[in-house]
């Protein structure tokens, strides 16, 4: 890792230095009129040998998957194959232009139509849309495409939309943005949606509930037919969000169980890279009630040909053109790579590895609700006195392991969740677990190597307070 | 199995550990008539198969490296450094996550803040968050921004000359609230605003290219108490005053042209900015500067107060993930292009294309309806457009957008785009062909 | 957790202090305290007429965000604009230098409805 500090691009500047070479303009050049042109332009001047060593040094500060183990639960960090960065840098797809004749397009329409084949396979859905950017994106779109049902319906005054409490917090929020109102139904003693509570809150006023199947606690929820028939019952719809789906390919379809709409990280379960924070790809797939409101457009095949068409009752555009293409050529690449054997064989080597590894940390790190996780389980990190799951995630960093999701779901206190998914050997699960109880031990003994870590990174723990109250956005020279 | 680590042993190992017999008995909660359906999907490929296929499918594709390309409208064909792909393609920036533990993220996290200044200005901000999904997502959120901060004011003032789907995303973010959406032709300045109205929204340049006059409009907005918005072209910035200096409340962009690939239209880069008066509002990722115990300057994710992990349903927005590595291979390309680099690019755009424009207007039946233009122009053709494009088209020239894709009236005007990446004899073989052509 | 045994409270945590014809407010010690450090906070206008119950402005920490609510209807007469560059004042002092708003009331009876000094000890310390 990269420990010695790394100025900005603005300090590194110096006047007349450039990194790139042009050609030389062979026409004419045309005045620019005075009333419109820029007299200043604030933007560095480096010569590309800094550059280069400015952006490899600034990688070197990162961890990454490439580089460590990276159990970050509800994200799936699994490894993203390098054969998908080979297929998504074709030339045929960087020059292709969204707004070319068809003619021009039909590899890529034909790639985004095997794909939407291929995920609403998996998902067991009657068609799919690959047009949102990312997760919250699709889960958006599918709140939309339920509005839209009952609008078309007539029934207007269906704007509650009910929401498990251990939820994440993009379905709350897409939910205001859908104009809808969010209402909390908590989960029970085993970890699931509390059945009594739901029976309760289901009125006509109800337009569906948004549920995550496992849920953010790592947990199947058995219950997931009767829950989709009780609010079908009560005249609202389905909404599945499928962040955790890396637990459940080949082995179960959500489609299948009454899930009307529900949305797919293409960036989680399908091994496209997270970049840093993006970008990604949400699917949405859709069942029989909501197919024809699904975002558009989407592409169909039509006497031979390919195209991009618009469903027609389609919820509209999310986004200019067809949806993030070049992420969508890495799911595809890594769909095909799999198979329907591969697929199954993943979701079973996820569930393994978290098991496993669940049964060597529970006895240190309690596990809040005990019974059989899939994917990932959520542990609790205040293990001694004066120690929060903060300094243990901290800690972690000091032995080399990116820390688990901390804080979260906000139902259990303290939340470390952990998920190793199916790409991890053996090996890396023991010392990770090694490593954990190694920590449990200083929190008794040597607590605060956990309270000043981590001491072996490039800065330690931020003054994040600071930067909030008076915030610094922007180089100011 | 490719992708799977361990082995049959380490499996049977983490059984035992486990304390089951199989790998389907964990598996237990799923009900059993649903569990392990069969999946339509066929055999695994190996790596070598799959290369293949996908190479197939491409080599289907025609683009802008094998024809003379005169086609924008939204996506454009620019030239990128090979720096760009090399450094962002780095495994450390390729596969590292959401910043959310600086210790282990300042290269994500600095490379955010370096966008963040580079970007703000370019287009005249004080404040730029860390991208949003693509320009059209990013002017839609700009807009609810507006309307969640306008104090009841419900009428929004869009541009009848913002590209189509930029206004069709528009009208989907705003389905479920009680607006009046109202387009508005011509000049900015033009447009009737009233004390109903919370935002007053512009392109610069606009969908067929011509410049407005900004300031009078910025003025005008806020006279009338609205905010303004403008969606500008991010290059243009470097020549032209900023939306920023000519008074724009909240800056949107598409950033692809900065160094990403067209890629058949995703993934692309939504650049917001606003005044520093708004930042509290602005959704979407920002990084700002700390220091640690010791004082050493590092640089985190901050005003997380304003995102959905925090605020749920009272969140400014619902976005989660941002583009991530397309922000890095823009903010790599504005480091390596840099003040003079960038500003070289923009002439050459703004020279070809003029030079493309005054011989399209010499030729006999056509006319260039455009007034002051940047890289886009419109064409009035003596015969329909459609037609007359696709022709060139099977030739090896696409000459532009006939504006009747998304206006079936308008069947005898193209848009025309010329960038650094057309050379002068391209620029004549479009003249001569639109001229034979229109015989 | 220190209490202002002059100050009455709602249950979320907002407290309401008699001031001449006015009635100072802002977060409890308790509320503070579970917040963490707070990093900003936004208040109304002067001159905005708010019922009780209705939301006044927003209180920010790091890691939680939350609403503020009026303890009784009336019209803001004053912000105390220190806030803005010290939003630490809340936590330091949250019923002396920390006020947030005051406002003339509208409807005296309220006061009554809320808890007093020792129900809401008795209320915070179940939480």
């Amino acid at each position: 890792m990269n420990l010695k500090p790394e100025l900005l691009v603005y300090e590194l500047s110096s006047p007349g230095r450039i990194a790139v070479s042009l050609p030389e303009c062979d026409v004419p050049a045309a005045p620019i009129p005075a009333s419109l042109a820029r007299s200043d332009l604030p933007l560095p001047e480096l010569d590309e040998l800094t550059v280069v060593r400015h952006f490899t040094r600034l990688s070197q500060k990162n961890y990454s998957i490439d580089t460590h183990f990276y159990p970050l639960g509800s994200c799936t960090m699994k490894y993203n194959p390098k054969v998908n960065e080979q297929t998504a840098s074709l030339s045929g797809w960087r020059n292709s232009h969204p707004l070319a004749d068809e003619e021009f397009a039909q590899g890529s329409v034909e790639l985004i139509h095997r794909l939407q084949e291929a995920l609403r396979e998996i998902g067991g859905f009657e068609a799919a849309s690959l047009q949102p950017a990312a997760g919250a994106h699709g889960e958006l779109a599918g709140v939309f495409m339920i509005r839209a049902w009952h609008q078309s319906r007539g029934d207007t005054k269906r704007r509650k939309m009910l929401i498990p409490d251990s939820a994440h917090g993009t379905n709350p929020a897409s939910c205001t943005m859908a104009g809808l109102t969010a209402v909390t139904i908590p989960s029970d003693a085993e970890g699931g949606v509390d059945l009594a509570a739901l029976r309760a809150a289901l009125d006509d006023t109800v337009a569906g509930i948004m549920i995550t199947n496992p849920n953010t606690l790592g947990l199947f929820d058995p219950n997931i037919e009767e829950i989709a028939r009780l609010v079908h019952e009560a005249g609202g719809l389905v909404y599945g969000d499928g962040a955790n789906m890396n637990a459940l390919t080949g082995v179960f379809k959500p489609g299948e169980a009454g899930i009307d709409v529900m949305h797919f990280n293409l960036h989680k379960t399908f091994s496209t890279p997270h970049g840093g924070g993006g970008p990604g790809a949400g699917m949405v797939g859709a069942g029989s009630r909501l197919k024809d409101f699904l975002p558009g457009p989407l592409a169909v095949l039509e006497g031979g040909k390919y195209r991009m068409s618009m469903p027609s009752k389609s919820i509209g555009r999310m986004k200019s053109f067809y949806g993030n293409f070049g992420v969508l050529v890495r799911a595809y690449t890594y769909v095909r790579m799999l198979g329907a054997r591969g697929l199954r064989r993943l979701a079973e080597n996820a569930v393994l590895n978290a098991n496993y590894l669940k049964v060597l940390v529970e006895g240190t790190y309690p596990v809040k609700y005990p019974r059989r996780c899939m994917h990932e389980f959520v542990a609790m990190g205040d293990i001694a006195e004066g120690v929060h799951t903060l300094d243990v995630a901290k800690r972690l960093i000091d032995y080399g392991f990116h820390p688990p999701t901390i804080y979260f779901p906000l139902i259990v206190s303290e939340a470390l969740m952990i998920e190793p998914t199916e790409t991890e050997d053996k090996d890396t699960l023991d010392e990770f677990a090694e490593v954990l109880l190694k920590i449990a031990e200083e929190a008794k003994s040597h607590p605060d190597l956990l309270h000043a870590a981590p001491t072996t990174t490039p800065i330690g723990r931020l003054d994040e307070v600071g930067a909030a109250r008076n915030p610094v956005l922007c180089y100011r020279g | 199995m490719p992708f799977v680590a361990n082995s049959d042993a380490d499996r049977a190992a983490m059984l035992a550990r486990i304390g089951v017999g199989s790998v389907e008995e964990l598996f237990g909660d799923i009900p059993e008539a649903r569990r392990f359906p069969k999946l339509d999907l066929g055999e695994p490929l190996s790596e070598l198969e799959v290369s293949r296929e996908i190479e197939t499918l491409a080599a289907k594709n025609l683009g802008a490296s094998t024809c003379a390309w005169f086609l924008g409208a939204g996506a454009y064909n620019h030239f990128i450094p090979a720096v760009v792909p090399a450094l962002a393609s780095r495994g450390e920036f390729l596969t590292a996550y959401t910043p959310y533990q600086p210790e282990v993220s300042q290269g994500t996290l600095q490379a955010i803040f370096e966008y963040q200044s580079m970007a703000a200005g370019l287009l005249g901000m004080e404040v730029v968050n860390a991208s949003h999904y693509d320009g059209a997502t990013a002017l839609a959120e700009a807009v609810l921004m507006a309307y969640n901060n306008g104090g009841g004011r419900h009428r929004i003032l869009l541009s009848a000359d913002l590209h189509p789907e930029y206004k069709e995303v528009i009208r989907t973010y705003f389905a479920a609230f009680d607006t009046k959406i109202e387009e508005y032709s011509g000049a900015p300045a033009q447009a009737k605003l009233d004390d109903t109205t919370c935002c007053l929204v512009a392109a610069y340049p606009d969908f067929t290219g011509e410049i407005h006059d900004l300031k009078a409009a910025a003025d005008a907005a806020h006279a009338a108490g609205a905010l303004f918005i403008v969606h500008a072209d991010p290059i243009m910035c470097a020549i032209l005053k900023s939306p920023g200096e000519l008074g724009a409340d909240i800056v949107t962009a598409e950033g692809q042209s900065l160094g990403n690939a067209m890629n058949f239209g995703g993934p692309f880069l939504g650049m917001m900015g606003v005044t520093a008066k708004l930042v509290r509002k602005l959704p979407g990722r920002i990084a700002g500067e700390a220091r640690d115990h010791e004082g050493r300057r590092g640089f985190v994710l901050t005003l997380t107060a304003r995102e959905q992990h925090i605020r749920r349903e009272k969140a400014v927005s619902n976005i989660c993930s941002n583009q991530g590595l397309v922000m890095l291979q823009t903010c790599i390309y504005l480091a390596a292009m840099g003040k003079t680099g960038l500003r070289t690019v923009a002439e050459l755009c703004w020279n070809k294309a003029h030079y493309a424009a005054s011989r399209i207007a010499a030729l006999p039946g056509f006319k260039v309806e455009t007034g002051n233009f940047f890289k886009e122009f419109t064409v009035r053709t003596p015969v329909p457009a459609g037609p007359l494009a696709e022709k060139l088209s099977r030739r090896g020239v696409v000459p532009g957008l006939p504006l009747s894709r998304y206006y079936p009236s308008r069947d005898r005007e193209l848009l025309v785009c010329v960038t650094e990446m057309n050379t002068k004899a391209q620029i004549d073989l479009l003249v001569e062909s639109l001229k034979e052509a229109a015989k | 957790m220190t209490i202002d045994k002059n100050a009455r409270y709602r249950t979320s945590h907002e407290y309401a202090r008699r001031d001449g014809a006015s009635i100072v407010t802002g977060i409890s010690d308790h509320a503070q305290d579970s917040l963490g450090d707070i990093v900003f906070v936004e208040l109304p206008a002067v001159g905005k007429a708010l019922r009780q119950g209705e939301a006044f402005g927003v209180v920010e920490s790091v890691k939680a965000a939350s609403d503020l609510y009026m303890p009784m209807s009336g019209t803001i007469t004053e912000v105390n604009a220190a806030l803005q560059g010290d939003p630490a004042l809340i936590n330091k002092d949250p019923y002396g230098a920390g006020w947030m708003i005051k406002f003339t009331p509208s409807n005296a009876s309220e006061w009554d409805g809320l808890l007093d000094a020792a129900a809401y000890e008795k209320e915070a310390g179940k939480e």
